[in-house]
Order: C-alpha cells, then structure tokens, then sequence
C-alpha cells in the first residue's frame, strides 16, 4: 500500500482533515466550505438538522459520494497527509482502509460467518481457515455479537434481529482491519438496550480505530464521543460547519448562539 | 341524508356517520365488481388452454381401422413377428416394387435398420396393412358402435385397433413418408441442439450487455439510444429475425456456419443452413428478451448491498460478481426460460434459415442439416391424409413435453439458487 499514489500511514494528529471541502449533487451545492479536522483514536460525533449534509461529510471521508452519478466534490480531504481525491487515489483503497457503517443494518442474504469472511476475501486474504475462523470470532467478539451467535454462524444474516443485525455490520467492518470506521446512524433502527451496546463498543473500538459518527440523539453524542461537529443549512440551503469542539465545550459552553439553541432543543 | 354526530365536521368535505358507511360500501362494491372480472379474465384463460390441450389429446389418441390387401400366410409360413431380420428384408426384396425398395433404402439403408422398423415396413408395404380410418378420442370413447357399424360396412375385411399416435416407436423412429411408420427422432434431436446453441449464445451475450448496461454504462444519449433500440428489437416479428439470420448467419458467415472453416465439409450439409444457423438466429430472436429481464432483475438488486460491498472495499466487478449476479439470477433466470420457450416453438425463422423438413439422419453437430419439431408440426398439418394429423397432434404433445422438462429444469435451478442465497 506505499506505491507513490498510495496513502502512507502517519503519526500525525489528526486522521482526517478536509480543507474547504464543497459537495455537489449536480448543480445543487449540498454541503459548503468545510473544514474539519478529526481526531486519531477519538469519537467524532456530527449533529445537525435533517438534510444539513451529515452524510454527505461523511460519504466524503471514504468517497462513497462517487457512488451518485451526480455527486462532486471539490477541495481536497488529507488522510494521513495525503488527499483522498488525488488523481493518483484509488478509492478502493481508500475504501479498504476507512470503514463504514451504514444507517440501515444492511447484511449480505449470507450467512453470518460469510458476511465476515466476504470483506478480507475480496481483499486478498492469505490466511488458512483456521486463520478465518479465529478472525470471524474476534470481529463477532469486537461487536459483541459472538455469544447470541456463535452456535449459528451457518445461518442466514438475515435471521438476526435488526440490533443483531447492524452489530454483525460493524463486525463485517471491523473485519478488515480499517483506521478509520464512519459510521451514519448507527443506532437510528435500534431500542435503546442496543443503542447502548453499540455505545460501549464504540468506546472499547476507540483504543484503536478512529471513530466518525452521525447521530440525531443527542445525550448519544454528548456522552459517547470526544469531540463534536455542529452542521446547519444555510440560506442558500447549502450545510456549513456551525461550531466544531470538545464535545463537553460544545454542550456545555457553546460559542455560537445557533449551537445552543439547536442543542438545548429550540428548533431544528 | 347525513346526520351530524356531535364529534363530526361537516365543514372539512370528510363524509361522517351514515355518509361515510354508504362511501365505504359503495367502494367495497367496486372492488368486488373489479374482482369479478379478474376472475373471469383467468377463467377465459384457463379454458382456452384446457380446450387446446383437449384438442391435441383427442387427436393424439383413438381406434384406427386397419385392412390388408395382401394375406400375410401368403408370403411367409410363420406369423411376420416371428421372423429375423435377414428373412424381413428377404421378404422386402421380393415383393416390393425395385422403385419403393431403393426409395426406402435412400431414407435409410434398410441393413441398419433393426427388426421391428422393418416389420412395420412389411406390414404398411407388403401386405400393405393400410390405415383406412382413424377416428379421434372422443368418438372412439362415445360412439363406438357406430364405428364399428361403419367400419363393417365399408371396408369389411378391416380390423379396428385402438391406437396410441404417441409411442415408443414414434419417439425414436425417423422421419417417413408413411405416416404410421413416421416418428419425431429427427426433429426432437434438432430441437435440442438449436435450443443448446441458442441458450450458449443467447444467455451470456444477453447477460453481459445487461450487466454492461446497468452497472458501466453512463446516461449518455447514445447509451439511452441503444436501450430504447433493444425494447424496440423485442417487439420485432420473428420472421424478420429469420431474414436476418439467413443474410448473416447462412450467407454471409457460411464458411462458419457449415463448418468448412473447420474442415468439417459434409457434401449433404446444405451450405450453411444447419443447426448452428438456427441457434444462432434464434439466439438473436431471444437476445433482447433476455437483456431487458436481465436489466430488470439486475435494477432490483438493493442499492444497500452495492453500498455494503463497495464500503468493505471491494472493486466494482467484484461487487458485480459476489453480490448483483447472484441477487439479480432468479430473475433473469426466469425471462431466460420464457424466451427459450418462445425460441422453442418458433416456426417462421426456421423455415427462413432453411430448415430441412425431411431427414431421416439424426443430426450430429451444429454443422449438421435438420428438422425442428415445430417445422415437423408444420409440415404434417399441411398435409391431407388424416393420419398425418393425429402424428402431427402426438408431435405437438412432445413438443410440450420437450417445454416442460426444460422449464422445470429452470425452475428447480432458480430456487436452488434462491435458497443457497438466503442462507
Ligand atoms: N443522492 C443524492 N442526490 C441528490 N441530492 C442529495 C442526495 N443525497 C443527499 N442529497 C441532498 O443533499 C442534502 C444533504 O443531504 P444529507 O443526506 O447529507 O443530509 P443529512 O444531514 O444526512 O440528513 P439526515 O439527518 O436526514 O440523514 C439534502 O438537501 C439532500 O436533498
Ligand atoms: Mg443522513
């Protein structure tokens, strides 16, 4: 992975770092002038009103936007000091090293183990099966999902209940040793006993992985995560980075009027 | 009349109360009359094709009157069953005309022919045991004393048989001009091979320009051109796709088509109308069927698990190959087997290709001559003895078996893969 386009791993600060980043979907301008810098090893929570463009930051972190026929973005993102939409990048590898977590637990009609082992296999996995299975029990055992179904690994993924079955993603994720997992929602479809789950997880992951979440909850956001980024829409209807700090700062001291009117519940 | 409960607006336009049960009876009443006429249109349906299967079977089965101008005690001393076939052709040297013998030995040399063709070949020739009546299933159930009063009448020396026109012999005898001795050997194995090659052209031709489609093309006009161009080619006549098929496949590729490319030169093969031809035209015929249900079912295939797929990063084919062919094969799986249906029983193409309608020698590769069963139905429909009817009906039936099989073979494959996938 340290060909001359590729992205070599750095010990810097920050693992991502947008600079004056705008999405277009078409000649829509989704999301303007953004310029956040996240963390390595900490939980970066995005909030904001529906439609401000959370997920359309995110989606640019791994340049899942490319998926959209319509989408473009313009300025750059560094990931490890290199930016993610060089013409040198292939966004598969940028894929292969930023994971993702998506807002509807999405698992492949296979089986719980093969939606484990799929991620590594496409990836040139070398190992024996002995190899696979010890690492399909440790990405089940990361997103503390081993023990409800390590007697039914044969089964399909989609047999497992929602929870169970957005855990069994973050799994899938987990699998292929990223460094950075975004994850959109995670918890929108989950009760709150799965939601917490998926909290500790996300805490346990932190010593190792960097963490980008969107969340619309917002104790979620302020007690699971380090720091936070506040979006809103502007009057163009373009989303724009609000207010961006220490999670405790931005609940409990924040500098814009707009960030605690949203927070203390006043509109959006 | 609407009376106003307490809680009811009648400001809003809402009907309440007993204004409100009357809407919701009357649009109840509506969907039953829309149901009743559902029901009738499947009933319609379901008759017609109750009343063709009816009609092929009638005519499939039934007595037959049978008469010998020649007594068989007069030409051997045992019964015709009982002898070899070195003293059958015996037999056939001596009593048949030179003229019939030769033409009978060009259909098939009659050394190669085992012991029981060459009894019925006895039986119709030399003591010309002659089907002088055949009278469909239902008579032959309802009205069989008639029958045999007409029979007695007429020819007084027939017997009367009760014949099944589908049979063992019927299935592997060749092609003949003698319509009891005639079977639909030829025809079936032509029917097989185009139907082998048009489903090796068609299907992954068919796939893989909807893959290319769906997944690689861009919304270009060009790209958007040639789509609207396929949903037009499916709706082309068949015989057009038969003109084509004989510009393209026998003129213009013959050094291809009949094989000489390969030195495989057969003096009989007619120049590049053979089997390969067919499939190939057919192929052509059932391509853009199979594009479109292919497009179909690859469009229904969940955004979400290419998101999934992509997101663990994985290349675009991979995600194609793992994920959108197996979610999207059950569908296209099903548009292949309706259009090989189709394939099987077209006609026209194949009589503009230039299929053989007779030959007695099985076809025995892509570059060989042939006969398919719908052009044998054809051939026989057209022609005036009775008798040709009933084989043409019992050919019908085999055609639909042949239908059958290779649909169910397709459908047992589709849930193989649709359960292998919900695992
Ligand atoms: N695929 C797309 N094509 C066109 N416009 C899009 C597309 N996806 C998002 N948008 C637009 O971009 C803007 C931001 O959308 P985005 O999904 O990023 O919002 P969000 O903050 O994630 O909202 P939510 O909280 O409801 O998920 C919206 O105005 C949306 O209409
Ligand atoms: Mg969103």
């Amino acid at each position: 992975m340290t060909t001359n386009g590729g992205i070599s791993p750095q010990d810097a600060k920050y693992a991502l770092e947008t600079r004056d980043m705008h999405v277009y979907y078409g000649s829509f301008r989704a999301v303007k002038h953004i310029n956040l810098n996240v963390e390595r090893q900490k939980i970066t929570a995005l909030i904001g009103p529906s439609g401000c463009g959370k997920s359309t930051v995110l989606r640019s972190f791994n340049r899942m936007n490319e998926l959209v026929p319509s989408a473009r973005v313009e300025g750059k993102v560094f990931f490890h000091g290199k930016n993610l939409y060089d013409s040198n990048v292939d966004p598969v590898e940028v894929r292969r090293r930023i994971g993702m977590v998506f807002q509807k637990p999405n698992p492949f009609p296979k089986s719980i183990y093969d939606n484990i082992a799929f991620g590594p296999r496409i990836n040139g996995w070398q190992g024996t099966k002995a190899d696979m299975d010890n690492l399909v029990e440790q990405s089940l055992r990361a997103s503390v999902l081993w023990d409800e179904v390590k007697d039914k690994l044969k089964e399909s993924g989609l047999s497992l209940s929602g929870g169970q079955q957005q855990r069994l993603c973050i799994a899938r994720a987990l699998a292929i040793e990223p460094e950075v997992i975004l994850m959109d929602e995670p918890c929108s479809a989950l009760d709150p006993i799965s939601t917490l789950k998926i909290e500790e997880l996300m805490f346990e992951l932190r010593r190792q992985y960097t963490i980008v979440i969107v969340t619309h909850n917002m104790q979620q956001a302020s007690r699971a995560s380090d720091n936070t980024a506040f979006f809103l829409m502007d009057n163009d209807r373009a989303g724009t980075l609000v207010e961006y700090g220490p999670t405790e700062q931005l609940f409990t001291n924040p500098q814009d009027k707009r960030t605690e009117d949203y927070i203390s519940g006043r509109f959006g | 009349m609407s009376s106003v409960s307490q809680t009811g607006n009648t400001s809003s336009g809402m009907p309440t109360d007993e204004a409100m049960h009357r809407n919701i009876a009357q649009r109840r009443q509506r969907g039953r009359i829309w149901q009743g006429v559902l029901f009738a249109s499947t009933t319609i349906g379901m008759l017609v094709l109750v009343i063709l299967l009816a009609t092929i079977i009638n005519e499939s089965f039934g007595l037959i009157a049978v008469q010998s101008t020649v007594d068989p005690a007069t030409i051997a001393d045992r019964p015709l069953e009982e002898l070899s076939k070195e003293e059958l052709i015996v037999i056939l040297e001596d009593n048949l005309k030179r003229r019939v013998y030769q033409r009978l030995e060009r259909e098939q040399p009659l050394a190669e022919r085992d012991q029981a063709a060459l009894l019925e070949i006895v039986r119709v020739e030399v003591v010309q045991e002659e089907v002088v009546g055949s009278w469909p299933l239902n008579e032959t159930l309802f009205n069989r004393a008639a029958i045999e009063a007409e029979v007695a009448e007429e020819f007084p020396r027939a017997e009367i048989q009760f014949r099944s026109w589908i049979n063992p012999d019927f299935l592997t005898n060749p092609m003949s001009s003698v319509p009891a001795l005639a079977g639909v050997r030829t025809a079936l194995l032509g029917t097989l091979w185009m139907i082998g090659i048009t489903i090796l052209f068609a299907f992954p031709i068919g796939v893989g320009a909807a893959i290319y489609l769906e997944e690689y093309a861009t919304d270009t006009w060009y790209n958007r051109i040639i789509q609207t161009n396929i949903a037009n080619l499916a709706g082309v006549p068949s015989i057009i796709y038969g003109m084509l098929g004989l510009a393209i496949f026998v003129r213009a590729f013959e050094p291809l088509t009949s094989g000489t490319l390969f030195g495989l030169t057969d003096p009989t093969t007619a120049n590049g109308r053979t089997i390969l031809s067919a499939g190939l035209t057919m192929g052509l015929l059932i391509l853009p069927v199979i594009i479109i249900a292919a497009q179909e079912s690859i469009r229904a295939v969940p955004n979400s698990l290419r998101q999934a797929s992509y997101g663990l990063g994985a290349t675009k084919w991979q995600t194609i190959w793992n994920h959108v062919l197996p979610g999207a094969m059950p569908g296209i799986l099903t548009g292949t087997i309706l259009s090989v249906s189709r394939a099987i029983g077209e006609t026209a193409p194949l009589i503009v290709v230039g299929a053989s309608t007779f030959i007695v020698t099985d076809p025995d590769g892509p570059f060989s001559k042939f006969t398919a069963l719908p052009i044998q139905i054809y051939n026989w429909t057209a022609r005036p003895q009775d008798q040709f009817r009933d084989i043409a009906a019992a050919a019908i039936i085999v055609l639909l078996i042949v239908l059958l099989t290779l649909n169910a073979i397709a459908v047992l494959l589709r849930d193989y893969i649709r359960k292998r996938r919900s695992i």
